[in-house]
Order: C-alpha cells, then structure tokens, then sequence
C-alpha cells in the first residue's frame, strides 16, 4: 500500500517553519534545534521521536512556549504564536513528571486551568466531573496527589491538561515513568482520549515501539534536525536514512555495489556476486558503493539457493517468532525472524549451511 | 514460673528504665538551663520588691503583675490603666509586625533571586547574607546609626542628590527602629525563604503556567503555598527576637523610644522593681506564644483544608 496522500484539505493544527534554537553565545554555543520544519495536521496523533538530546522535547517546550526560538515561526491555525507567553496558548501539557500540584486535591489540580481561565464554578464542577470519568479517577477526587501511585499519577495530569479543551495537547515521554504493562495500557487509553477528545496531540518518545503502535505520524529526530516524517508504514518500511532504518526496528545492513537504475529500482551486486533489484529512498540515486537494508521478517532461511548463504550461528526463540542469526560467508551476520507455527519448525539447526532468500522488493537502497 | 508474657513485660520496663536514666543528662540540662530559669521569674513576679533591687524572697505580693498593666495615683491613690507600659506594650506589637512584614517583602525577592542562580553562584549569594553574622549586633546597630543620622551617609546623599534641603531627623523615631530592625533581621528571613524556594521544584511554575496562570496568579496559587513553611519559619524567626528586642530601639530609638526589652531592663537596673520586670518578661513570653499559636494555626488551615 502506498503512503496515503496528504489530504488536501486536512487542515494544519501547528506549523513550526525554519526553527533554530540556539543556546549560549559564540564558539560554544549549542544548536539544540537546526532548521527544523514540521506540520501537525488536526485531530492527528504526532510523535517526536529519537534518541534522547535530539531535540524532542526542546522542540516540544518551544510548542508549549517555556522555550522561544532563535529563528523561524511557530503558528497554530494559522497565527503565529512564537512570541506569545505559555499562559496565552490554547496549549497544555502533559510533563514528563506529571507535575501535579502537590498541595491541592486531585479535584483542584484539574480544576486548576479552568480556574484560571475565570470558568464560572458550575461550569468547573461538571467539566472537572466529566474529565475524572474519562481518566477513570472519580473516587480519588479529593485525595493529595502524594496520595496516589505513578499510573494514577499520569491519570490526573492527563486529566488536568485535558479539562481546558485545548487546542493541542503535548506529551512528554509521559509513560516513561510506567512499568511496562500499565505502559501497554496506557498507549491504549491515550488513543482512546485522543479520538474521544478530538484534540491534536503532539508526543515526545524515545521509544520507537511506542511510536509505531500509537502514531498517525511520526518525525524521527536526531542531533537537533528532523530526518524523516511519515506514517509509522513510511518510517519503518521505507526509511529515508540509515539512522532512521537503525533506530527503529532491528535491521539488517548489506554492503553492495551498484550498478545501475531500471524503471525507478537499483540493481546492485552483493558481495557473493548475485545481483537484486532494490528499492530507493525518494530522489536518491546512489553511485559506486551502497548500503542496502533489509528486515529480519523480510528475509527466509531455506535449505539452498537464496540471494545469501552462511552458516546458522544461533536460534533464540521468542514465542510468536524465532530469530536465527546467520554468519554470512562475507563475515556479516544477518538476521532473519521467521514466524511459528504449530506444523513446522522453523527448520535451521545450529551449524548447518543455509541460504538466505530475501522477498522481491525487500531491499532498499540508503542513504547513510 | 514465671510466663513468657511476664518476662518480656520485666524486660520491657528494664528497657524502659534503663532509657530514662541514659536521657538524664539531658533532662537536668533542659530543666536547668531552660525550663529553671522562667520558673525563678515566674516566683520572683509574685514577689514583693527589695529596697534596693532583688526580692524579699517569701513575702507574697501581686505588686509586680498589678504594675504591669495598672498605675497607682502617688496623691490620691486612685487606679488607672499603665498608658505607659501599654504604649510600650503596642509599640513593640506594632514595630514587630511592620518588621515581620517588611523583611517578607524585601526578603521573598531577594530569595527567589538567589534560587534562581546556577547552584554554585546560590552559594556565593547566601553567603553574603550571612556576612552580617560575623559582626556583633551592638557595633552593626552603631553603623546604621552612621547611615541614618542627620549628618550621616543617608541624609548627605538624599541631600547632595537635591531630594531635600535639609535633613530628615530620623534618629530616636520609631522609623530610625524599624530601619534598625528590618536590617539586622532580614537575613533571618531570607535564609529560611530560601531554603524552601531552593526545594521549590519549578516544573511547577511551568505547569503553572501551561494552565493559564499569569505571573501573580503563579505566585499566589503555586509559589506561596509551597514556600508557606518557609514564610512561617522565617516570620517566626523575624518576630521573636524583634518583640523583645533591646539593643536597636536602646541605640536608635534613644532613651524615648522604649520596646519591652528596654522597659524590663529598666525595671531590672534603674527602676529597682525586679518583680514587675519579673512580670514584665512573662507577659513577653505569653505574648509570643499567643501570637505564634494564632499564626501557626492559621496558616496550618489555609495551608491544608481544602474542601
């Protein structure tokens, strides 16, 4: 399936042009953010991903407004919001520590926003009603937010950044906190909220796993610029560069060489002599040597013949999938994840020879 | 035989008589040095007054509370209220407070600023607010009286300026006490503010802020509540001392501006009425702890009660 075209008339809920972010002066001077450009559509689930110190969440801060950018706008629907203080922004945010007040009530800490937006009190009462139900915390409304365990925690703070209706909601890797099975329920439920509400929502991870199952798109980030933005398909299956293809997802690299372009594909020739036909990265054109990728699910073991051939060096079995690692006959080792199933085993045994057939189209050409 | 139940019983009250004898140096230090003393005032205030100074000890008299707060007519013998005394009284209530609020206004930004620097400049700062420390109290009151006096630096600045044409008396006034006071007690409360801004986790402020809180709105709704033990500390520590302070109002205020300090001194030295000074200290001390109950409580209920 190709990349859903962008809707044309999906309107743009944030648009950050051209933001650079600099912190000091001079020679030490650090680019937390160079020339960075993203469009968040409406009711869209976005995620800033990347390795930690990327700028995710510098450019997260800078949507929220406790950061203002050196150069570029910022616009939401259209006006732009750069200069405009925090308190001024349609905007809430979900943070990382949650950041619940710790001398008010769970009832106050969502009352708190609407409080401050001059809400009359009836108003406040029943809005406040109403997020405790969606977050499913109505019998702890009036206990101290020391009171309550992490999960219910980011409960609350969801609920407090939720109950003004803003505009666009921003999270900060704020299940990081979670162990990981209130961490699956968590992803779930914030789906939920998010098509209940409606609300835009920008999330910040460093998780590529939490990313792919719950983004309608994602920008991977690393070193202070924007590498690729698409939909978790795009991301994974046909990543721009070799940083995306190796921080998301487990990935096998082939050296190859090229040798020429038919009908949009590359032909290249691998190390044993065969030659394949790969896919490119949009409007790359590689010469010489290249680097091609290829999924560890995309790949078959078979017992001779294939594009590969090696020695099987181990098989971990993980329940669903088991991985067998191969020593290719060039030294690499190359992964192939084949599934389960009850008929068959996956047919490798631990030292014997093997070829590695690799499905049409599964190759793709990189950028490094 | 004795049960198991009996012996770990004896055990225990071994235990506990053997805790009580260990902590008894420290018991005949508190009731000596701290509880002792105020019980010696509290039996010298019910005594009768020596001729020249001291008590006839044993002879009963309620003299010295009488005096406290009533006048006796040297002609007629007719009973009026000590307008005196009560003057002193209200003046050093007065003082105390506007020292109390003063070094809160002065002291909170000046705290907040010091949080706010990178950890090692914080540093740096308080310890420049603990500098005064280091001098006695009495040359630190004599070097204000330099800056406030007629011919001092603060007059010949205002005045070299063109503000005034001659200079504001403000010695031996009640302003001369309180610019005495607010100096010399303000670093007892910024350190106690500070110590709590330092904790203040400022995440906070930010959330604060993303949920539509201005500036004021941050600091009455977010900041103030969580420093509130600081604020108490501090206030605490600025009121006390400044209830019963003697040196400043005896240096700046002169012989005219008395507080309680001076007034029971007075009675101790010059006024040979040791059970009315006797009084005097008590009233003090009630004072102070009738004003600290009142605050604490209160800001106990605003702090917490919630809903």
């Amino acid at each position: 399936m190709p990349e859903p075209a962008a809707v044309p008339d999906a309107r743009i809920a944030v648009e950050c042009r051209g933001i650079v972010k600099q912190f000091g002066e001079g020679p030490r001077a650090l680019r937390a953010l160079d020339n960075v450009s993203v469009s968040i559509r409406e009711n869209e689930f976005f995620t800033l991903l990347g390795p930690s110190g990327c700028g995710k969440t510098t450019l997260l801060r800078m949507i929220a407004g406790f950061e203002y950018p050196t150069e570029g706008s910022i616009r939401l629907h259209g006006e732009d919001i750069a200069g405009l203080p925090p308190f001024k922004r349609p905007i809430n945010t979900v943070f990382q520590s949650y950041a619940l007040f710790p001398h008010l009530t769970v009832w106050e800490n969502v009352a708190f926003g609407l409080q401050m937006l001059g809400r009359p009190k009836g108003e406040i009462a029943a809005r406040v009603a109403e997020m405790l139900k969606l977050v499913h915390m109505e019998e702890l409304a009036q206990r101290r937010t020391d009171q309550i365990s992490g999960g219910q925690g980011q409960r609350v703070a969801l609920a407090r950044a939720l109950a003004p209706a803003p505009k666009v909601l921003l999270l900060d890797e704020p299940l990081s906190a979670l162990d990981y099975k209130l961490r699956k329920e968590m992803q779930i439920e914030l789906k939920r909220m998010q098509s209940e509400t409606g609300i835009t929502f920008i999330f910040v991870t460093h998780d590529q796993e939490e990313a792919l199952t719950m983004s309608d798109r994602i920008a991977v980030m690393s070193k202070g610029k924007v590498l690729q933005i698409g939909t978790p398909w795009d991301i994974y299956d046909k990543p721009a560069e070799r940083f995306v293809a190796d921080f998301i997802g487990e990935t096998n690299f082939l050296p190859a060489a090229m040798v020429g372009i038919e009908a949009g594909m590359a032909r290249v020739r691998l190390p044993s002599g065969i030659e394949m036909s790969a896919t490119l990265a949009d409007g790359y054109v590689p010469s010489g040597e290249a680097t091609l990728v290829v999924r560890p699910e995309h790949a078959r073991v078979v017992a001779s013949g294939g594009q590969l051939s090696g020695r099987v060096e181990n098989v971990v079995y993980f329940g669903t999938d088991t991985h067998i690692h191969v020593k290719l006959d060039e030294g690499l080792t190359f992964m192939v994840r084949q599934q389960n199933s009850r008929s068959q085993s996956c047919g490798a045994e631990i030292g014997t020879r093997v070829g590695i057939e690799i499905a049409p189209d599964a190759a793709q050409v990189l950028r490094d | 035989m004795a049960s198991a139940a009996e012996i770990a019983r004896r055990d225990e009250q071994g235990k506990i008589r053997s805790r009580w004898l260990l902590s008894a140096p420290a018991l005949v230090i508190v009731f000596i040095a701290s509880i002792g003393p105020l019980f010696v005032m509290l039996a010298y205030s019910f005594m009768a007054k020596g001729d020249y100074g001291d008590v006839k000890p044993g002879e009963f008299s309620l003299d010295g509370w009488f005096s406290v707060f009533l006048q006796r007519d040297i002609f007629d013998d007719t009973l009026s209220l000590a307008d005196a005394h009560l003057s002193i009284l209200w003046r050093s209530v007065r003082l105390s407070v506007i020292t109390t609020v003063l070094t809160l206004a002065l002291g909170f930004p000046t705290a907040y600023f010091i949080a706010t620097r990178l950890r090692h400049t914080r540093e740096i700062w308080v310890f420049l607010v603990t500098i005064p420390f280091w001098t006695n109290l009495l040359i630190r009151t004599f070097a204000m009286q330099q800056v406030i006096r007629n011919e001092g630096v603060l007059n010949t600045l205002l005045m070299w300026l063109g503000v005034i044409n001659e200079p504001i008396p403000i010695m031996y006034t009640d302003w001369a006490i309180l610019f005495g006071m607010v100096y010399v007690y303000l670093p007892l409360m910024v350190l106690p503010l500070y110590a709590s801004l330092e904790k203040l986790d400022f995440r906070l402020v930010e959330a604060g802020y993303d949920l539509y809180a201005g500036r004021l709105a941050v600091l009455r709704r977010i900041i103030l509540p969580l420093v509130k033990p600081g604020i108490v500390a501090g206030s605490i520590l600025v009121f006390i001392p400044s209830l019963g302070a003697y040196v400043i109002p005896r240096v700046l205020g002169g012989g005219k501006n008395l507080m309680l300090g001076n007034l029971i001194e007075l009675q101790f030295g010059a006024g040979r009425n040791w059970p009315l000074g006797a009084a005097l200290s008590i009233t003090l001390m009630v004072l102070v702890m009738v004003a600290m109950l009142f605050y604490v409580r209160n800001a106990a209920r605003s702090g917490g009660g919630h809903g």
